[in-house]
């Protein structure tokens, strides 16, 4: 299964710490030569990932291969793999030839040597003095330091810094450079201008990066591939390109790039409803399927009121320099547009939506549906909470006798507690509240995404991270601490086949 | 009104207690005790005191003595402390300051009955603790001392950055090479204020050897016997030669921590 050109494959890695699962089922082959980019919002897993195929972490489960050989439970020195810092990490106590020279002065390389009776034979040994000096000013050339060698690390500066600690991985020729965040503690000047080094010095090493960042516009400028992580798991994997036009999902839309997210239905073949218009796209889906849909500002064109799908009044137009971001409210729903036309504020626009410019995607999160068991006053508990809730829904026709037993059409008298049931509950039943213990269960907003005329927020619980998906028009923040209110009504419970037959 | 009445400082002027402190009890004593070296019991300048110090075996082997126990007493406390300075400095361990106090807690304890319940113990081992008396003050020594050597190692070593590890065992390095050629370069700082605080107490703390039965003087005990019959003349040379041994071995480890990181590597 592995070609020669795989370097690198990961194959169902997962880890956690303690209780936390850091990365889940984690598969990823790599190219030799290729620039990869692990994309994703801080604490989504992809240190730990870099980590571990670096050697400072080892998986829980799963398996790293390394040109076909598993290396999971390698030691970091035994990994011809090299890493640069998120920090640096330079030894202060060295200076810059000795920081370069670290690595080289611990290689054992092979050589070749004619013995006493004359025969070559392959030997063992350190790099001679010569050869590590060689080698030191050629990586010191490579990054632009010629002269630095006396040079204590620390009178150096963030850039020269960031540039010894790329010397002093690539000097080891590893097969892999890993990149852990390189330019994050640099000021945006630097760092553009170290993102164009890093990419040329990639082209003529031709070895294979692996690389770290939050950034997407610095994922997008280097990746030959895009790894986008989020919640340990990954979400896409794809070109630059293919990322930023075909998002999976809206966690990626919203994540790469600026986006406008909507709600959709679709209303016929290639065709596609929302923000109250209907539109020519692309993408087949099932007639009538509810779908999320993407639309990024630029491929909004601003057009004569009447022209285009969409009518609009502009709420706010700021000049970004090359372009417009303009704001327009189209009913109850809100665009932004990127344009190099102006509009006034206040005034009213036509907009048109291209077929190609309109992305259709699966809904993730349809409903939030868990399994839950009533308790012995009719309550149910689900998702790490206990909720009030009608029970008679479960037999058609029951009611409830005073001792809280339920009476069924028949006048069978049914004890519910402990039966298993599944419990459903609409995005748009669950609010949110920042009292504690104000509604049945307590949880941190762990992702939010604007869709036009509402929030959609994923709140998770601490002690078994349930997620909950709600809609909500108003704007909290992520990692607020929420408490969720269900009404009793508004949670649907089916009995589970098993629990049926339990009487 | 209330204005006038307040008074004001201006910061120069907090030190004044302290300078007042230092002249009369740091810098009187010692012109008293530079005076007292350089003059005979008549009172007329003389370098006989500082002769006598180095012509005299019994003087010269004290100091042999007392520096053969201090540094003996410094290299014990190091080998000691500094695995378990690393052990604690790495632990991940939520609750190591406990352990770190547990370490240091004999220092809250009386000094002399520190000593006295060790007396006990050592002579319920030796049965005759007279025997030895090298052994028991290095000892005695060693136990007293030892905080002095772990807090300093242990604040050194929980600065040092994990990432430097990481990064030299990704460079190729075993756990023996990232040791000899990261952590202990690095902690050197810390190392040379434990020597320093251990080194030069060790060297005239004669209570313990008192306590332990060891009759040998060092130079705390000999600068004693001189004053006990009041001959202040030559007590007084020779505590400032102690005086000066101090101070230059303070100048040369200054110099370390001065250029430390960077010097490190250098001297090991």
């Amino acid at each position: 299964m592995s070609d020669t050109n795989t370097i690198i494959e990961l194959k169902n890695v997962c880890k956690s710490f303690d209780d936390t699962i850091a990365v889940e089922n984690f598969n990823l082959s790599v190219q030799k030569g290729e620039f990869v980019t692990f994309l994703g919002p801080s604490g989504c897993g992809k240190t730990t990932t870099l980590r571990m195929i670096a050697g400072f972490d080892l998986p829980t489960s799963g398996q790293i291969l390394l040109n076909g050989e598993d290396i999971s439970n390698l030691p970091p020195n035994k990994r011809p793999v090299n890493t640069v810092f998120q920090r640096y990490a330079l030894f202060p106590h060295l200076n810059v030839y000795e920081n370069i020279a670290f690595g080289l002065r611990l290689k054992k390389t092979e050589y070749t040597a004619t013995d006493k009776k004359g025969n070559t034979v392959v030997k063992k040994g350190r790099l001679t003095r010569r050869d590590i000096d060689e080698k030191v000013k050629h990586v010191l050339d490579i990054v632009d330091l010629e002269g630095f060698e006396k040079r204590s690390v620390s009178t150096l500066s963030g850039g020269q810094q960031q540039r010894v600690a790329i010397a002093r991985a690539i000097v080891n020729e590893p097969e892999i450079l890993l990149l852990d965040e390189p330019l994050g503690a640099l000021d945006l000047k630097m760092r553009k201008e170290m993102q164009i080094e890093l990419k040329e010095m990639h082209r003529r090493l031709g070895i294979t990066f692996i690389y770290v960042t939050h950034d997407q516009e610095e994922a997008l400028t280097m990746s030959d591939k895009i790894v986008v992580i989020n919640d340990g798991e990954i979400q896409q994997i794809g070109s630059p390109t293919d990322i930023y036009n075909e998002p999976i999902n809206t966690f990626v839309a919203d994540f790469i790039g600026e986006s406008n997210i909507f709600n959709g239905m679709m209303t016929g073949k290639l065709k596609v409803k929302f923000c109250g218009a209907e539109f020519d796209c692309l993408d087949d889906y099932e007639i009538n399927q509810y779908v999320d849909v993407v639309v990024r500002p630029e491929d909004i064109i601003i057009c004569k009121p009447g022209e285009g799908q969409l009518k609009g009044k502009v709420l706010s137009t700021v000049f970004k320099g090359v372009h417009y971001e303009i704001t327009v409210e189209v009913g109850r729903f809100e665009l932004v547009i990127q344009s190099t036309a102006y509009a006034a504020p206040d005034s009213v626009i036509g907009m048109r939506i291209e077929p190609d410019g309109i992305h259709i995607m699966e809904k993730v999160y349809t409903e939030n549906k868990y399994d839950g068991v009533i308790t012995k006053n009719n309550t149910v508990k689900f998702g790490d909470g206990e909720f009030e809730c009608d029970v008679t829904q479960l037999y058609p026709g029951s009611h409830l006798d005073e001792e809280g037993y339920l009476i069924t059409a028949s006048g069978e008298k049914i004890d519910l507690t402990d039966v298993e049931v599944t419990a459903e509950v609409g995005f748009a039943d669950i609010t949110m509240s920042d009292e504690k213990d104000a509604g049945g269960v307590d949880g941190s907003i762990i992702s939010m995404i604007y869709k036009g005329d509402h929030y959609r927020y994923i709140v998770r619980t601490e002690e078994n991270e349930e997620d909950y998906v709600l809609a909500c028009p108003d704007l909290w923040n992520i990692g607020d601490k929420v408490s969720l209110i269900i009404p009793s009504d508004k949670i649907k419970l089916t009995l589970k086949p098993a629990a049926g037959e339990k009487k | 009104m209330t204005k006038a009445l307040k008074l004001r400082f201006n910061r120069k002027q907090l030190c004044i207690p302290y300078a007042a402190f230092l002249i009369l009890f740091v810098i009187c004593p010692l012109l008293v005790i530079i005076y007292y070296a350089f003059t005979n019991s008549t009172g007329q300048f003389t370098f006989d005191n500082l002769v006598q110090f180095f012509t005299n075996d019994n003087t010269l082997g004290t100091l042999l003595y007392s520096v053969a126990i201090a540094v003996v007493t410094t290299l014990i406390c190091l080998v000691i402390a500094y695995p378990v300075a690393y052990i604690l400095a790495r632990s991940k361990f939520k609750k190591k300051y406990v352990l770190l106090m547990l370490f240091v807690l004999p220092m809250w304890i009386n000094f002399t009955l520190r000593i006295t319940a060790l007396k006990e113990i050592l002579t319920a081992i030796e049965s005759n603790i007279a025997a030895y008396p090298f052994l028991n003050t290095v000892i005695g020594m060693t136990y007293d001392f030892m905080p002095f050597m772990i807090l300093p190692l242990y604040t050194s070593l929980s600065k040092l950055d994990k990432s430097l590890t990481e990064a030299a065992e990704d460079l190729g390095a075993n756990g023996f090479t990232v040791f000899m050629r990261v952590i202990l370069p690095l902690s050197v700082p810390g190392i040379i204020s434990g020597v320093t605080m251990v080194l030069l107490p060790s060297m005239t703390n004669y209570v313990v050897l008192d306590m332990l039965y060891n009759s040998t003087y060092i130079m705390g005990s000999l600068i004693g016997s001189y004053f006990a019959t009041y001959d202040w003349n030559n007590g007084s040379m020779i505590s400032l030669i102690l005086l000066i041994i101090i101070f230059i071995i303070t100048l040369a480890t200054n110099r370390f921590n001065d250029s430390g990181e960077a010097e490190g590597r250098t001297i090991l």
